[in-house]
């Protein structure tokens, strides 16, 4: 791959379609529809829940609560961070205390965004399982964590970069990769 | 402490303003502690000979308002340390403050600081207090301190208040020709005051002192003078107010004199919140802290920039008559404290004369009028007959100064116990190389 | 994110953007108050000393609160235990407590300037609680979260500024941000309480007579006055004051009708607010104090939730 190449993995309509299955396999795995609640790590894990909740709604005809979280005030990089992180508002505004919240994401990578989320979860209350949705698993974990529901799995190195694009934050959708620089 | 060796400068330009004389190309010889001649291509035998080939002479500078700290104050200043400071500015002779610990109201103070002046570099004319303890309530014993060598009267640092008791000093005073320089400050008025008051003040929550309280106390000051029809100096006129009171004084012609310190003649409130805010300051010798420095806090405070255009009007008109420092050092430690903690006061003996070249090139001055504020007047209003200009048979007391000879301010190798100067960082125009005082070398820089 | 220094000392050199960004930043701050488990990891094992030289229960509880709801170490320090009683320069003190590693300094001081001074001593970040009349950075900020929860804080909202205007570092600081914002600010004060030249700041408009700064006003912020400040000959008595400046039912109808009421507490009730007016519908001075917590979380954040350079 040459630099500045983008390799493209999946176009839009890749991504809807992926979606549906992902949504697909959440009811199916959660026979109590009605425990369910999503749950979107902000920005772009908010996007992808939102269309979830919209693909069950259709489908399943289930109107799944759906809340945003932010997960930088639980980052165990802070300390080592150059910028300032952008803290932006958490809402959940529903009880998490026995209710099975699928943790929805776009990139799967180190894990340490999942284990900060689920730390975050955990402080608002006593959810029965954590389930985690996300659009892509790249590999190279560092913490032993696994997802439950995986749109496409992308092997890529440390050295690249994994981008998903999405409609509400970007204009379209798409999954690429390509070197860092 | 005159000397009877001979010197004789070659080539040198003289300025004075006691003669009304700028010339180039001079030889001035000294002789016997006097000036002994003056000439072109002089060729006396002399002990030394230096050919300073077209550096500037001129009388020593004359300081009207210092405060040497001792007795008492040691750790802040000393008569020698502070007289060493003198010489290295320039400053031939310097008048000392009567607010030491004990206060300078008794013959026995002024002998003491006389004799601690003795092998002092500088002439220091000790000036003893209007009032007992400078309290305000009664007259010190003025021929007793006349006699023992008090060269003016003064409660500088505090006005005196009692408008009877000034009345009575200025009357008593005057059979002693010996001047009274007025502190003019209007207490209740300046009470807890910082800063000046004005925009500063008001956008920084500082306490302010009003133009005012020195306004209203230096109408009273020179309405008793025309009433007594005694003459009376006013100390550090920081208001255009003050300028035009004097002024107008003056053309009425009551004996009124006044003096400026080169920090109200280059320096406005602005100061306070910006020490950088009109200098490119050298990165090496700037303070660190820009703003809220204690050593922009002196009494009276930095003015609004109005007051300082009138005093340069006020200084090149004659309406003010000398440039005096008020060289009041601080230890570090007591101005390293909260702005509104620090005590009063800055250093200036070091700064002055160079300022006041500075005050040449932006032609604020003439190298004459420069001469007539730092020696003529300063000595016209001490009464020092000997001093304050070249003419044969005076005192040689003089400085040489380098007018290309661009320097910058350095608190660190200040010769005062003290550096709280506001001009550290600034680079100066010219300097003192070498200060004669009573035909002797006491400064070679 | 715009907020790149190491201190937040004042308002007055913030920036638009950099005003606008903490404020947008205590937004998401507010929501942690309402949170089962009022708490994040965000500051964890970072040290904040509450530094306090002049006596605050509101504001230092208000800073401890924040600093613990972010998991740091918060340590208030007062003058009364500290050892300024007994005659240590306030270098010497910070010298000290600097060598003790804190990460934050919250500073409380009656004197202008000393949290500048601390500032440029210590490597630790500073926040100014409060210097003298000069600032008190996070009290203005606070009043702004608060206003846009209710105003577009911007050109076209005028707030009105009532009280002890010389001596009050709440007024500085939002003079300095509201007039950056582009807000008009109207100021009133007695003459003897009012800093000469005040008018030459831009954008503000000093009026005589608070039913003059009320017209049609959006925001009305009321001082408290000093009741010790009788002393110094600054106004007659309490009842006059109340009389001419402070502000009733009567005088808050010359305001717009939606407008909202603040004060920065403690309030005299009483002398420059009334009751009726204080626990009104319009006054939103709780809401002052509950989002004081979200806008110093987010301060506390910015300064110490980053790394060092």
């Amino acid at each position: 791959m040459s630099p500045n190449e983008e390799n493209s993995v999946c176009s839009a309509r890749d991504v809807e379609q992926i979606l549906k299955r992902i949504a697909f396999e959440i009811v199916e795995r959660n026979s109590a529809v009605e425990k369910l609640v999503l749950v979107g790590i902000l920005t772009r894990g908010v996007s992808l829940a939102r269309r979830l909740k919209r693909i069950i709604n259709e489908t399943a005809d289930r109107d799944l609560p759906l809340g945003s979280l932010d997960i930088t005030l639980y980052r165990d990089d802070l300390a080592c961070a150059t910028h300032h992180p952008v803290v932006r508002k958490t809402e959940i505004p529903f009880s998490l205390d026995g209710v099975t919240v699928i943790l929805v994401d776009d990139v799967l990578y180190t894990g340490r965004t999942v284990r900060a989320a689920m730390d975050s979860l955990i402080d608002f209350g006593r959810p029965q399982s954590i389930q985690l949705a996300v659009l892509v698993d790249r590999g190279c974990r560092e913490l032993p964590i696994a997802a439950d529901f995986v749109g496409v799995s992308v092997p890529a190195s440390p050295q690249d970069r994994v981008m998903v694009r999405v409609e509400e934050s970007d204009g379209f959708d798409k999954i690429t990769v390509m070197p860092r620089d | 402490m005159s000397s009877n060796a001979s010197l004789l400068l070659k080539n040198v330009r003289l300025i004075d303003a006691g003669q009304n004389r700028d010339e180039k190309n001079l030889d001035i010889f000294l002789r016997d502690g006097k000036v002994a001649e003056i000439g072109s291509s002089l060729n006396l035998p002399a002990d030394q000979v230096f050919d300073l080939n077209g550096a500037w002479v001129m009388p020593g500078a004359i300081d009207l308002h210092v405060h040497l700290r001792e007795p008492g104050f040691e750790h802040k200043e000393t008569i020698l340390s502070g007289a060493e400071a003198a010489v290295a500015g320039g400053f031939t002779s310097i008048a000392c403050m009567a607010n030491t610990n004990p206060v300078n109201d008794s013959a026995a103070i002024t002998r003491f600081i006389l004799e601690q002046a003795a092998s002092a570099p500088a002439k220091v004319l000790p000036v003893a207090a209007i009032s007992k303890g400078m309290a305000g309530q009664e007259l010190v014993e003025m021929g007793d301190l006349a006699a023992a060598g008090a060269a003016a009267f003064s409660d500088d640092g505090k006005t005196v208040a009692n408008s009877k008791l000034l009345r009575h000093a200025l009357e008593y005073a005057s059979i002693f020709n010996k001047p009274l320089l007025c502190h003019c400050q209007d207490n209740d008025l300046f009470a807890g005051g910082v800063i000046h008051e004005g925009m500063i003040s008001a956008a920084h929550g500082l306490a302010g002192i009003p133009t005012l309280a020195e306004d209203v106390d230096i109408a009273r000051t020179i309405m008793l003078a025309e009433y007594l029809k005694v003459g009376v100096h006013i100390c550090h006129l920081s208001t255009a107010t003050g300028v035009r009171l004097v002024r107008s004084a003056k053309a009425r012609g009551v004996k009124v004199t006044a003096e400026a310190t080169p920090h109200h003649l280059f320096l406005d409130e602005r100061a306070v919140v910006d020490l950088a805010y009109s200098e490119d300051l050298d990165e090496h010798v700037r303070p660190q802290q820009l703003r809220y420095n204690t050593a922009t806090k002196m009494s009276p405070p930095l003015r609004a920039a109005e007051d300082v255009t009138a005093l340069r009007e006020g200084l090149a008109d004659g309406t003010i008559d000398a440039i005096a420092t008020d060289h009041a050092p601080h230890e570090a430690t007591e101005k390293a404290v909260e702005y509104e903690l620090a005590p009063f006061g800055v250093v200036g003996l070091e700064t002055a004369v160079a300022l006041g070249l500075r005050l040449v090139t932006e032609k604020v001055l003439t190298p004459l009028t420069l001469a007539a504020r730092l020696s003529l007047a300063p000595a016209a209003i001490l009464g020092l007959d000997d001093r304050g200009s070249l003419t044969i048979g005076k005192a040689a007391d003089l400085m040489i100064i380098d007018p290309q000879r661009e320097w910058v301010v350095d608190p660190g190798k200040f010769r005062s116990k003290a550096g709280n100067t506001p001009f550290a960082g600034w680079r100066l125009p010219g300097r003192v190389v070498k200060t004669i005082v009573d035909g002797r070398i006491v400064f070679n820089l | 994110m715009v907020f790149e220094r190491k201190d937040l000392l004042g308002t007055r050199d913030l920036s638009a953007i950099e005003i606008r960004s903490l404020l947008e930043s205590a937004e998401s701050f507010k929501e942690i108050a309402e949170r089962p488990l009022k708490k994040v990891p965000a500051l964890r094992g970072k040290t904040v000393v509450n530094l306090f030289f002049e006596p605050s229960t509101r504001t230092r509880t208000s800073f401890e609160i924040a600093a613990k709801r972010l998991s740091a170490d918060a340590v208030n320090m007062s003058a009364s235990t500290s050892s300024l009683v007994k005659g240590e320069s306030l270098l010497d003190t910070v010298d000290n407590i600097q060598a003790m590693a804190p990460d934050i300094l919250v500073v409380r001081h009656r004197f202008v300037g000393a949290a500048h001074m601390i500032a440029e001593r210590v490597g630790a970040r500073v926040v100014n609680a409060g210097d003298g009349a000069n600032e008190h950075p996070t009290q203005a900020l606070l009043d702004l979260v608060t206003m846009s929860e209710h105003k577009r804080v911007g050109p076209g909202l005028t707030v009105a500024i009532i009280g002890d205007i010389a001596h009050s570092r709440v007024a500085r600081s939002n003079i300095w941000a509201l007039t950056t914002l582009g807000v008009t600010v109207r100021i009133c004060a007695p003459p003897t309480m009012l800093p000469r030249e005040l008018d030459k700041i831009p954008g503000l408009i000093v009026c005589e007579r608070p039913e003059e700064a009320l017209d049609g006003v959006d925001v009305v912020m009321m001082l408290r006055i000093q009741l010790e400040r009788q002393d110094r000959l600054l106004f007659p008595s309490i009842r006059d004051y109340a009389r001419v400046f402070g502000l009733n039912r009567q005088r808050l109808d010359l305001a717009a009708e939606d407008a909202i009421v603040m004060h920065p507490g403690p309030m005299n009730r009483g002398v420059e607010i009334t009751s009726e007016v204080a626990d009104g519908s319009r006054a939103v001075i709780l809401n002052q104090v509950s989002n004081g917590v979200a806008l110093r979380m987010a301060v506390l954040f910015l300064l110490g939730g980053q790394g060092h350079e």
